[in-house]
């Protein structure tokens, strides 16, 4: 396998966390939450500044969450309490958390090359093995926790919330808390993949966060294609198909790029092949119809 | 006890659009009793239990529930006296949901929503148990998503789903339109027998007339957002359902 689809795998591991949190935000809530450029970027940039202060890369893990979790549950206060469209709540988010995520990091850009992180735990002599072991155990235990959580009591009330507020709110739930807290899982995934990306590609940039939310956003989508052709109820099928998306995302990003195509138009790529996703089962139906 | 105190609601008020749904109503409804709840489309009879279930909160007056004022409490607070099944079939259940889920949640309506499975073997024996006395063959698809019933299949799980965990008080706001004779008959008889069980104060809203005469200890009639009409126990015994019939002329 080339080079290309080995970093193509790799990065899917990587933003596997952050199509989980945009899978929790938008499937099961359904809510459009796109505070994650910000929460992304935040991730990376609380990465950037305790690594290179030394702190323990198992501290630095759980305070990236914290800090993608509050920026959630930010989105979620101002949605919920000043009934303010999730959509404008999350990009006022996002807008903020640029200047507070460039004060924080205190410049632009910040290399992280030689030192130590997440991916300094070898099991494998390997580099590329190694690093993709070390996502791969990441992705795995956090998966198996969301199975977990949305199998629980409390699991099935978050998934009643997004899908029925009229009953839940009969049966003793109070969607405004549930709903901040979904908001605040799934940034807190989100600032996950930040953590991973930065240590991954080396660098942390205030910028890398722009656009990402359609990355995640295309996971899911081809994630929900599978599961309607595949009418799949099960909950932890349901997780590996979003991480099935994320990388299936991956490759076909580098099969472009791969091709020789300009990176310039990577986004617009991006862009063209989400809108693809969400055409193709509209078109076939219409097309079907006839 | 449920004591509504000089109840009024108005919606869209001082707008061209205004409309008076409850105009001062005072009503006290006993433990135990089964009140059934008749009037003209418009009437106010499901803004009268939306206001009691706590989903509209009134333009002015007075909730008093087991001694409590909960005027000020929301719905999901009020639940925990409080079970309904609404007038439209897709408000009471969760289509994506499984129909074990949807139980599960049920059951757990006054309790904490925590983080265990509580879907596990009893409580799927417990629930088809439940589901088989329906008669619908349902309890052969527990797992499968509530979404791909009939509306009259997921009323008649709504009402059972309502009183897995403890009631005091049944809001039923047309509990059998969406059905077909069989399953309503088999629902108001369900519903008259959990009042009986259990005890319960239950609430129907009904436009059956046949049904309003023949279930319930208390006869109650809306019209314009008043009561215009409260037929205790003894008096309804006696009624005759042709006088009901000139009622509605
Ligand atoms: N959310 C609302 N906004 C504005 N007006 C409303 C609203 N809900 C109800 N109304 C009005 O309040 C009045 C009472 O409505 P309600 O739904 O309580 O009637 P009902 O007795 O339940 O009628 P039906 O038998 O048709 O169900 C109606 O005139 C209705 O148009
Ligand atoms: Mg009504």
């Amino acid at each position: 396998m080339s080079a290309f689809y080995l970093s193509a795998l790799q990065l899917a591991l990587c933003l596997g966390p952050m199509a989980l949190g945009i899978y929790i935000s938008m499937k099961v809530f359904n809510i459009p939450d796109i505070t994650t450029d910000g929460s992304y970027t935040l991730g990376a940039v609380v990465t950037a500044i305790m690594l290179t202060q030394q702190v323990p890369t198992w501290m630095v893990l759980p305070a990236c969450m914290l800090g993608g979790a509050v920026a959630g549950i930010c989105t979620g206060l101002i949605h919920t309490k000043l009934k303010i469209d999730a959509l404008l709540a999350g990009i006022l988010v996002m807008t903020g958390l640029y200047s507070i995520n460039l004060i924080l990091l205190g410049r632009s850009n910040i290399p992280l090359i030689n030192i130590p992180g997440i991916f300094s735990f070898h099991f494998f002599a390997d580099d590329i093995i190694n690093q993709l072991l070390v996502a791969g155990i990441i992705v795995f235990f956090l998966s198996a926790g969301l199975r977990f959580l949305l199998k629980t009591d409390f699991g099935i009330a978050m998934r009643a919330t997004g899908n029925n507020p009229v009953m839940t709110q009969s049966l003793g739930i109070h969607n405004d808390r549930i709903k901040i807290l979904g908001l605040a899982l799934a940034n807190a995934f989100t600032a996950l993949s930040g953590f991973l990306v930065a240590q991954y590609q080396n660098f942390t940039d205030v910028n890398m966060g722009i656009g990402i939310v359609i990355t995640g956003l295309g996971s899911v989508l081809i994630a929900d294609a599978l599961r309607q052709w595949w009418q799949v109820t099960h909950i932890g099928l349901q997780i590996i198909l979003v991480l099935a998306g994320s990388l299936i995302f991956q490759m076909v990003l580098a099969f472009t790029l791969a091709m020789g195509i300009d990176p310039n138009f990577l986004k617009l790529i991006t862009a063209l092949f989400v809108l693809l996703i969400v055409a193709i089962p509209r078109l076939s139906k219409a097309i079907k119809r006839k | 006890m449920i004591k509504l105190d000089h109840i009024s609601n108005v919606f869209n008020k001082g707008m061209q659009n205004e409309v008076v749904a409850l105009d001062d109503i005072s009503l006290q409804i006993q433990d135990a009793e089964f009140v059934v709840l008749i009037g003209a489309n418009g009437s106010g009879k499901t803004t009268l239990l939306n206001c009691i279930a706590g989903a509209i909160k009134p333009s002015s007056g007075k909730i008093v529930i087991d001694g409590h004022d909960v005027t000020g409490l929301p719905e999901y607070k009020r639940s925990k006296w409080i079970a309904r099944v609404f007038q439209n079939p897709n408000h009471g259940t969760a289509p994506e949901l499984s129909i074990l889920d949807n139980f599960r949640l049920a059951a757990l309506r006054t309790k904490h929503k925590g983080l265990r499975i509580g879907t596990h073997a009893k409580f799927k024996n417990e629930v088809a148990e439940k589901v088989k006395s329906l008669c619908m063959g349902l309890e052969k698809k527990l797992s499968q998503n509530m979404g791909n019933l009939s509306g009259g299949q997921r009323q008649a799980l709504t009402l059972l789903m309502s009183v897995m965990d403890d009631t005091h008080i049944l809001l039923l706001d047309e509990p059998t339109a969406a059905l077909d004779p069989k399953s309503a008959a088999l629902i108001m008889n369900l519903a008259e027998k959990l009042n009986r069980e259990m005890g319960m104060i239950t609430l129907l809203i009904t436009h059956n007339i046949r049904d309003a005469h023949h279930y319930g200890t208390r006869l109650i009639q809306m019209q314009e957002g008043k009561i215009v009409k409260d037929i205790p126990k003894l008096e309804k015994a006696v009624l005759a359902v042709e006088d009901m019939y000139k009622w509605f002329g």
